[in-house]
């Protein structure tokens, strides 16, 4: 330690490594923190445009990035550990939260998704999940020996069945089967046997017809919807005909920015929050598309690179899956608006206008600054 | 820090994750690359479509209904216009569900069972999203008021003005002007849908009908961008409508009311032709029609009332139904046997009251016959067949000139055929001849036929508007005007080839028929069975002179066996009247042809309704005329 004190006093303030060390102080990674400060502005500029220029809301948005941000450097502050700990605590506290939802939840457009603390805030115990159903399975197999054993893959899968269940019940499919994603991504990164991925893939395609008939009527109208726009052009297939129109006419550099016919003459629906890559792609056209997912690459690449570099499995399978589910949300979301997946409410990560979302996921970089600054041997 | 409890292979364990960590990094370079695909696919594989789709969502062409072109009579008294009427539309985009909407409107507004059932039609027929849907027509100022006052409970609901055709003069032109009327389905199948835009009537009947194309006008459009909702943003490009175009008629409104007045409540037909242009001066039917309660729709009450009339108001006799001419056919069948050389101006018959075909028993009476007179007019000679309308004449005359010759030489007149310009809907009539009888019937002619054809009995039919249109040829002593209701927009209304034989008539031939039916009126105050049929009715007092020809068409049956009760039937069986005239004898300035439908005799009944209609259109002309000095109303008549 007293060496590497002096290297640092004798350093010149201002050289590289001089540098390095105050993001180190800080605990952050710079090349990530770079990453998602590109896309965020980014975002912003596409906002900007598909709020119809509205201030309010562009404001709005930049407070919630800076309170993301100043959470992300807190919780970047805690060693990977501490949250390893707290790993069942919060576990639980997100399942209570999400059994409490049955005598005190309320309802909006028909499902209970949501927790008031009277006076002070309200949530989606659904959201708090996201995180915590992660952080609660990497702290179980990290006490195992890995790859893990069938009995602990079932302990897992039970961990990850509850609340799922739960959410399943408010209703909300979407949510619930990405957290059951984010779930079974811990598993496959701690080395699932592949004999086990292969029969259950095989297991859900051969109950595929019965889901069929389990869904409810709206949903297999999405999913009619999908291979079908024009089915009901007016209804259930408009938003996604509009999107796609509002795609396919950017062309390769778009109508340019503010001029997006589709978005501002409120063709487009939710143009600011989850379909706001169309808007990004009728005004900015392929290249902008193009430089949007290059930038997603990169921050997965990086997130990759700081969970194998990551000292424990712990750290390894949270960072991990916190970069894997990344990667599905932006896949999800571009993927339903492009017309390829039904629609399902999934927000495009850092650019989607919209409050509990973001916190999550900088939450998500937090800990993911965490496990890169915390390393004890140094590079 | 717990320590792990058991132990754990670190290299192996970072060995499988680096592995499985690349494995997904794989899985989503893969998404990714799929992702740039599809978009990639869009924006440019389909790119031209998808600008075209966005286009036509943005650009929308908002028609401009023109205003439709008015109808105005002769002195420019307007029969047709265009009047501003309030709509009460709903955008169903706007509304919850249709249904609320439709309970809370009612207790708004009173909303009849028909009404109901054509809003529901009208919402399947909408195809365009935020387009409103018409619900109720030409709303009362109270109706707007109270919607206006309950406008917070019915979103999704407007008031929308719009021009609805009005007809002032209502009944008295319906069936002159024609009339427009919602398009319906059928329509819909058969107009161009893009000339039509923002228009809800066309033209069904009659001048309306015929002259659409004119008096519709184009289609103004402007295109604008709309954004989702419908709302126009901003106007891109305008295209003004052009106006229809306005139509003057022949038609003399003050003409129509007075032939209105004689015709009182009986039912049947005038007609009045301008020789000189063949332009239809009025055309009446009666009973008649109000149609404007047809511009917004009739409940069904109202429609059955209509429909179900014994009398058949909306049926316009005038143009298409269809009599025995009857005794109006004799100074036509006169001409042709003066021309023919089948009789003289002198030539003189001797009728007994009968006429017999030799070799047969049966009696062809004459009107006067009675069994225990010999009756009969004596001799008679062409003029005096016509002022006393003798029938053995005539029996003699057309027996001796035969079917094919009276057939062809009638058909220049126009009769049993549709000559006129401009009014499509009139029906051809009958004029029977071999071919047809053995055509129609199996049956070849009979010698029998040909006599009753010579009184214009039998099978013959004529319209109303032929026996104007023929008197008017009279009256213009060959040249044939096809009847026309609109001025200035016909082709060369001149004689047409097919005409010619008309032509060939000598001038003597014409006067000595005209000088036959002016005596039907004039002569008078001889002993009895020497007067005209018509003098002793209209001919006392007239002040002008007057050519004639009664006529008396008997009622061939009931009309499609329908069951009327006793009384009715008396009524109905009774014969119909004819009467056919031109004056000023000398240079005619209107032709006229009545008939009366139960209306008895000719003479009596019909010829006083010709004789108030000419009075009053010439007298129009020259108000002196009402002085009663013949020979000074010939010369001003001039």
């Amino acid at each position: 330690m007293s060496q590497e004190y002096e290297r640092q006093m004798s350093a010149d303030w201002g050289s590289p490594k001089r540098r390095g060390q105050i993001w180190r102080t800080l605990r952050l990674d710079p090349t990530l923190l770079a990453i998602i400060a590109v896309i965020a502005s980014f975002g912003l500029v596409v906002l900007y445009s598909a709020g119809d220029q509205n201030q309010a809301l562009l404001e709005a948005q930049a407070w919630r990035l800076g309170l993301g941000l100043c959470i992300m450097i807190i919780v970047a502050q805690f060693p990977p550990h501490f949250f390893m700990r707290l790993g069942p605590w919060v576990y639980l506290v997100g399942l209570v939260s999400l059994l409490l939802i049955y005598p005190f939840g309320y309802e909006v457009n028909g499902s209970r998704r949501w927790l008031r603390i009277p006076g002070l805030f309200q949530f989606q115990p659904s959201e708090l999940m996201k995180l915590c159903l992660p952080i609660a399975l990497a702290w179980y197999l990290h006490e195992r020996s890995l790859p893990p054993k069938p009995r602990h893959v079932l302990v897992s899968l039970t961990l990850l069945a509850i609340p799922c269940g739960l959410i399943v019940t408010q209703p909300d499919l979407g949510t619930s089967i990405i957290i059951a994603g984010s779930g079974v991504l811990v598993l496959l990164l701690a080395g699932l046997s592949w004999r086990w991925v292969a029969w259950s893939s095989l297991a859900l395609m051969a109950s595929a017809p019965a889901l069929w008939f389990l869904i409810k009527d709206y949903q297999r109208a999405r999913i009619l919807t999908l291979f079908d726009p024009e089915r009901d052009p007016l209804g259930s297939g408009w938003n996604i005909i509009q999107s796609t129109i509002a795609i396919g006419s950017g062309g390769l550099s778009g109508k340019g920015l503010l001029k997006g016919t589709q978005s501002h003459l409120e063709f487009l629906p939710e143009s600011s929050t989850d379909f706001i890559i169309a808007v990004l792609a009728e005004e900015l056209g392929f290249m902008g598309v193009l430089f949007l997912l290059g930038c997603y690459a990169l921050l997965i690449m990086r997130g990759l690179v700081v969970s194998i570099n990551a000292q424990d499995t712990f750290g390894r399978l949270v960072s991990g899956s916190i970069t894997f589910t990344l990667a599905i949300y932006v896949f999800v979301n571009i993927g339903m608006v492009s017309g390829i997946l039904p629609v399902v409410g999934v927000p495009l990560p850092l650019v989607s206008y919209g409050g509990t979302s973001i916190l999550t996921l900088f939450v998500g970089f937090g800990l993911l600054m965490s496990v890169h600054s915390h390393r004890r041997i140094m590079l | 820090m717990a320590e792990p409890s058991i132990l754990k292979n670190h290299r192996s364990e970072a060995q499988i994750y680096i592995e499985r960590v690349s494995i997904g990094a794989m899985v989503v370079a893969l998404l990714f690359g799929l992702l740039l695909a599809r978009v990639g696919y869009l924006q440019f594989v389909r790119y031209d479509a998808f600008v075209t789709r966005s286009d036509e969502n943005r650009m929308q062409l908002v028609a401009n209904a023109p205003s439709r072109g008015l109808i105005f009579d002769s002195e420019g008294n307007i029969l047709a216009e265009n009047l501003p009427a309030r709509q009460l539309v709903m955008i169903p985009e706007q509304v919850r569900s249709v249904d609320d909407s439709l309970d809370a409107l009612k207790k708004v507004l009173a909303i009849d069972a028909s009404t109901e059932e054509r809003i529901r039609t009208a919402l399947k027929r909408r195809t365009k999203r935020f387009e409103a849907v018409t619900l109720m027509y030409n709303l009362t100022n109270e109706e707007v008021a109270r919607f206006e006052a309950n406008r917070m409970w019915l979103p999704g609901f407007a008031v929308r003005a719009e021009l609805l055709r009005h007809y002032p003069e209502g009944a008295l032109t319906a069936h002159a002007v024609g009339s427009v009327r919602m398009i319906n389905s059928e329509d819909q199948r058969l107009i161009d849908p893009s000339a039509y835009v923002g228009t809800n009537h066309i033209g069904k009947l009659g001048v309306e009908r015929f002259y659409e194309d004119a008096l519709l006008g184009g289609v103004g459009f402007d295109q604008v961008e709309v954004n989702a909702k419908g709302r126009v943003m901003k106007v891109v490009s305008r295209q003004a409508p052009r106006r229809g175009d306005d139509l003057m008629l022949y038609l003399n409104t003050r003409l129509q009311r007075a032939a209105d007045q004689a015709m009182g409540d009986r039912r049947g037909a005038v007609v009045a032709i301008e020789p000189a242009s063949g332009g239809v001066l009025a055309l009446l039917s009666k009973p008649s029609y109000d149609p404007n309660p047809f511009m917004t729709g009739l409940t069904h009450e109202a429609f059955d009332a209509l429909t179900g009339s014994i009398d058949v108001p909306l049926f316009n006799r005038a143009l298409q139904g269809q009599y025995e001419p009857g005794s109006t056919l004799k100074p036509f069948i006169g001409l042709v046997g003066l021309m023919s050389g089948h009789i003289t101006t002198d030539g003189v018959i001797d009728d007994p009251g009968w006429f017999r075909l030799e070799g047969e028993t049966r009696l062809y009476r004459d009107w006067n016959w009675t069994k225990s007179d010999s009756g009969g007019h004596g001799h008679v000679h062409i003029q005096k067949a016509l002022y006393r309308s003798c029938n053995v004449y005539f029996y003699d005359l057309a027996h001796r000139m035969g079917i094919d010759l009276l057939a062809s030489q009638l058909r220049p007149f126009g009769f049993g055929q549709n000559l006129s310009v401009d009014l499509p809907e009139a029906k051809r009539g009958l004029l029977p001849d071999q071919e047809w009888k053995q055509a129609s019937r199996g049956e070849s002619w009979r010698p029998g036929d040909t006599i009753n054809l010579g009184i214009g009995q039998g099978d013959m039919l004529v319209t109303p508007l032929q026996m104007a249109q023929a008197v008017a040829t009279l009256a213009n002593r060959g040249k044939f005007r096809p009847a026309v209701m609109v001025k200035d927009r016909v082709r060369d209304n001149g004689s047409m080839g097919q005409f010619d034989e008309l032509n060939r008539i000598p001038d003597w031939a014409w006067e000595t028929i005209i000088g036959g039916m002016k005596k039907v009126v004039h002569r008078g105050n001889q002993r009895f069975g020497e007067n005209g049929t018509a003098w002793a009715y209209i001919g006392r007092d007239i002040p002008y002179t007057m050519a004639g020809k009664s006529g008396t068409a008997q009622v061939v049956g009931i009309s499609q066996g329908e069951v009327y009760d006793e009384d009715l039937i008396d009524e109905r069986l009774r014969k119909h009247a004819w009467f056919i005239a031109f004056a000023p004898v000398v240079d005619p300035s209107i032709a006229v042809a009545v008939l009366l439908e139960n209306g008895g005799g000719g003479s009596e009944n019909a010829a006083p309704v010709a004789r108030a209609i000419i009075d009053a259109y010439l007298m129009d002309i020259e108000p002196s005329l009402q002085a009663a000095d013949p020979s000074s109303l010939l010369q001003a008549a001039r």
